[in-house]
C-alpha cells in the first residue's frame, strides 16, 4: 500500500516513514501543505496521513481540497490538539479515523488498514481469494491453511491484487505500490516478483492479461 | 474607627443631637423676646388703663390699682399650679411722691422712681419690670410692673418642655438610628457574602446593576480586577494548553523513534533511530527551557530588578556558553566591539531578562547558519541606548513573516521544522519588560537581529 505521509516535524515525520515501511508500507513524505497538494495532485495513494498544524496552513485545508475535487483517498489525520471539537471538526470534513500525538506505531498501521479496507468496502482486514487468504495486519499470508512466506514485495503485490479481485493492475499501478519517489526502480521487478508469487501459490492464481496487466483470475 | 456602622452613629447622634440643641437655643431666644414683647405690651396697656380710668373719674384712684390686676387678661401660659397669678403690681403716687394706691400684689415700697416708660428695678431682692405713665390731670403717677423672675420662669418652661421629651427621646432615636444604619449597611453585607462564597476560580463579574449607587465604585473597581486576573488566567490556561499540545509532536517523533529502533533488526536503521532519537531529546529540552524562561519572563512583570549589567561581558558569557551548540553546528562566533565601544556598555535592569535576549537571538543565529558558517556580534554603545547587533548567513526572516515571529509558537512558513517557535517571543518579551525593542535588517550577506536596551 502506498501512503503520504504530511508532517512538519522531521523527527517524526522520519519515524513514521521508517516504522510504516517496516509494516510494509510505501512511503512518500512531504513536510507542507504546497507539497502536499501538489503529491496528491501528481500521484495516486491508498491512503494519506495529515498532520494538521502546518507552517504554511492546516492539514484540513488539503483534506478540504482533496474532498472537494472528489478524491476519496482515505485520511487519517494525525494531530496534537485532540480535544473532541477538534475532532470533530476533522471527521466531518471528510477525514477517513484520527489520532492524536503521540501515538503507537502499530495503531497507525493498523487504522491505516482499516480505512483502506473500508475503503474497499470490506467488514475484515483478511483478504481471501480461493484458497489463499492474506493477513496484512501480520503481513502473513497462507494456502489450504499452511503458512507462506513472503517477500515484501511479494506481499505489497498480492495485496494489491487481492484486494481488487477481477480488477487488471497494469505494471506501473503495481509499481507505485512499490516504490516511494526516492526509491530507483528497477526493471522487471513486477515480472520477477509475479513469477516468484505463482511458484508459491499456483501457475493459474494471478492471470497475466496481455498489454495491460495483472489480475487474480476467476474462479472456474 | 474602622466600622462604618459605628462611624455613621456617631455622625447621626452628634449632628441630630446638634441640630436639636441649635433649636433649642433658638426657640429659646425668639420665645425670650416673644414673652418680653407681650408682657412689655400689657404693662403698658395696664398703666394707661389705670391712667384713664381714674382721668375718668369711673374709679377712684385708690381702688384703680386693684383694677388694673384684675382687669388684666388670665396669663397666657398658665399651668396646672404653675404660679402665674398675681404677676402685675400696680401703684399709684402722687407726683409729690406719697402713694395713692396700691394693688394687693404690689409691695410697699415704689416700685421706680423714673416717670416715664420702662425700667428695671430692684425691690427686697426681687428684680422687677416696671412701666410708668404720669397722669398730669390728676396729678399722679401710675407704675405697673411684674417680676422678672416670672417671665424667666415662663420662658424656661417653655424650653424645659421641649427639651424633656427629647432627652427621653434620645435613646430610642440611638437605637432607631443603630438599627437603621445597619439595615443600609445590608447590602454591603450581601456583597460581601456573594464574594466570600465564591469558588478560585469564578472570576465572574458582580452585578453592578443589583448593588447600591455608593458602593458601585468599588464594585467596578473589583470587576475590572477581575477582569484581569481572569484575563491572566485565560493567558496562562492556553498557554499550557498550547504547551501540551507542542510538546505532543516530539513525543509523538521519540515515541516513534524508538518503536522503530526496538523491533529493527538492521543496525544501520537502529542506529539512525536512536541518533534521532537523542537530538530530539536535545530539541525538547531546549523547547522545555524556553518554555521555563517564557514563564520567568511572564512573572518578571511583578518584580524588576535594577542592576548594572554590561552588555559586551554578557555576550561574551552567553557565546561562551552556547560554545557546545557552536561546535555542533560548526559555526565561528566572532566578537566584534566597535571603536566607539569605549563609552561603557553598561546598562540599568534585569540581568536574567538580558542574558535571555542575548541567548536567544544568538542560539536562533547559530541554529539557523549554514555549516562552517559565520555569526558576528556587534555591541554599540551610543548616547542613551546600547545597541546589539547579531548578523549571521542563514536564509533570515522573511518579510512578511516579520510581523509574526514574535507571536508564540510562530515558526515561519518555511520552518526548518528545529525551533520550538518561542525564541523570539521570549526575546519580544524579555525586551518589552526592559524597555528596548527588535528590528531585522536583511543585507546582501547578513541577516541582522538587532536588540535595543535603553540605558
Amino acid at each position: 500500500m502506498r501512503l503520504l505521509v504530511v508532517e512538519d516535524d522531521e523527527i517524526l515525520l522520519d519515524g513514521l516513514k521508517v516504522g510504516l515501511q517496516m509494516c510494509g508500507f510505501t512511503v512518500d513524505a512531504v513536510t507542507s501543505v504546497a507539497d502536499a497538494d501538489a503529491a496528491i495532485e501528481a500521484d495516486r495513494f491508498d491512503a494519506v496521513i495529515l498532520d494538521l498544524m502546518l507552517p504554511d496552513g492546516t492539514g484540513l485545508d488539503v483534506l478540504a481540497r482533496m474532498r472537494r475535487s472528489g478524491d476519496r483517498t482515505p485520511v487519517l489525520l494525525l494531530t496534537a490538539k485532540d480535544e473532541v471539537a477538534d475532532r470533530i471538526a476533522g471527521l466531518d470534513s471528510g477525514a477517513d479515523d484520527y489520532l492524536g500525538k503521540p501515538f503507537d506505531l502499530d495503531e497507525v498501521a493498523a487504522r491505516l488498514r482499516a480505512i483502506v479496507r473500508r475503503g474497499h468496502g470490506r467488514a475484515t482486514g483478511l483478504l481471501e481469494w480461493k484458497d489463499v487468504s492474506l493477513d496484512p495486519a501480520r503481513m502473513s499470508a497462507s494456502r489450504d491453511g499452511m503458512a507462506i512466506s513472503l517477500s515484501r514485495r511479494e506481499f505489497v503485490i498480492l495485496q494489491a491484487l487481492m484486494e481488487t479481485p477481477g480488477v487488471i493492475l497494469s505494471r506501473s499501478n503495481l509499481e507505485e505500490k512499490l516504490y516511494g519517489w526516492q526509491e530507483e526502480i528497477e526493471s522487471n521487478t513486477v515480472e520477477v516478483h509475479v513469477h516468484k508469487l505463482r511458484s508459491k501459490l499456483g501457475a493459474s492464481f494471478i492471470e497475466t492479461v496481455r498489454g495491460a496487466g495483472y489480475r487474480l483470475r476467476a474462479a472456474q | 474607627m474602622n466600622s462604618i456602622r459605628i462611624r455613621l452613629f456617631a455622625i447621626l447622634i452628634a449632628t441630630t443631637g446638634a441640630v436639636w440643641l441649635f433649636a433649642a437655643a433658638w426657640i429659646y431666644a425668639s420665645t425670650q423676646a416673644e414673652v418680653e414683647r407681650v408682657l412689655d405690651a400689657r404693662l403698658m396697656e395696664a398703666a394707661r388703663m389705670v391712667s384713664s380710668l381714674i382721668t375718668d373719674h369711673q374709679i377712684d384712684p385708690s381702688a384703680a390699682a386693684n383694677a388694673a390686676t384684675a382687669d388684666t387678661p388670665p396669663p397666657p401660659f398658665k399651668e396646672a399650679g404653675g404660679g402665674y397669678s398675681r404677676q402685675l403690681s400696680c401703684q399709684i403716687w402722687s407726683l409729690q411722691g406719697s402713694l395713692v394706691s396700691r394693688s394687693e400684689s404690689a409691695p410697699a415700697t415704689s416700685l421706680a422712681s423714673h416717670t416715664d416708660g420702662f425700667e428695671e428695678t430692684e425691690i427686697e431682692g426681687e428684680r422687677w419690670r416696671v412701666y410708668a405713665v404720669v397722669n398730669p390731670t390728676l396729678g399722679v403717677r401710675v407704675l405697673v410692673g411684674d417680676s422678672l423672675e416670672i417671665r424667666d420662669r415662663l420662658i424656661g418652661d417653655v424650653i424645659k418642655g421641649l427639651l424633656l421629651p427629647g432627652i427621653v427621646i434620645l435613646p430610642v432615636l440611638a437605637a432607631l438610628i443603630w438599627l437603621s444604619v445597619g439595615r443600609g449597611l445590608a447590602p454591603l453585607t450581601r456583597i460581601a457574602e456573594g464574594l466570600a462564597g465564591r469558588s478560585a476560580s469564578e472570576l465572574h463579574p458582580v452585578d453592578a446593576g443589583s448593588v447600591p449607587r455608593e458602593v458601585r465604585p468599588v464594585i467596578r473597581a473589583l470587576n475590572s480586577l477581575f477582569g484581569r486576573v481572569a484575563e491572566a488566567r485565560d493567558r496562562e490556561r492556553s498557554f499550557t494548553a498550547y504547551a501540551a499540545h507542542e510538546l505532543k509532536t516530539p513525543l509523538a517523533g521519540l515515541k516513534t523513534q524508538a518503536q522503530v529502533a526496538l523491533r529493527t533488526d538492521e543496525p544501520s536503521v537502529q542506529r539512525d533511530a536512536l541518533s534521532r532519537i537523542s537530538t530530539s531529546v536535545d530539541r525538547t529540552s531546549r523547547m522545555v527551557r524556553q518554555l521555563i524562561d517564557l514563564a520567568a519572563v511572564d512573572a518578571s512583570q511583578d518584580v524588576t530588578s535594577d542592576e548594572e549589567v554590561d552588555i559586551a561581558v554578557l555576550v561574551g558569557e552567553v557565546a561562551w556558553e552556547l560554545e557546545n551548540q557552536l561546535a555542533a553546528n560548526d559555526v565561528h562566533v566572532a566578537m566584534e566591539l566597535s571603536d566607539q565601544a569605549q563609552p561603557p556598555t553598561v546598562i540599568r535592569g534585569d540581568r536574567i531578562l538580558v542574558r535571555l535576549v542575548l541567548r536567544n537571538l544568538l542560539e536562533n543565529a547559530i541554529q539557523h547558519s549554514p555549516k562552517a558558517g559565520e555569526v558576528r556580534c556587534r555591541v554599540l554603545a551610543r548616547t542613551n541606548e546600547v545597541c546589539v547587533e547579531i548578523l549571521d548567513q542563514g536564509p533570515g526572516i522573511k518579510q512578511e513573516d516579520e510581523k509574526r515571529v514574535t507571536e508564540r509558537f510562530f515558526r515561519g512558513s518555511k520552518a526548518h521544522g528545529h525551533g520550538s517557535g518561542l525564541g523570539l517571543s521570549i526575546v519580544q518579551m524579555a525586551l518589552a519588560r526592559l524597555g528596548g525593542s527588535l528590528t531585522f535588517e536583511r543585507g546582501a550577506r547578513w541577516f541582522v537581529a538587532k536588540a535595543s536596551f535603553p540605558i
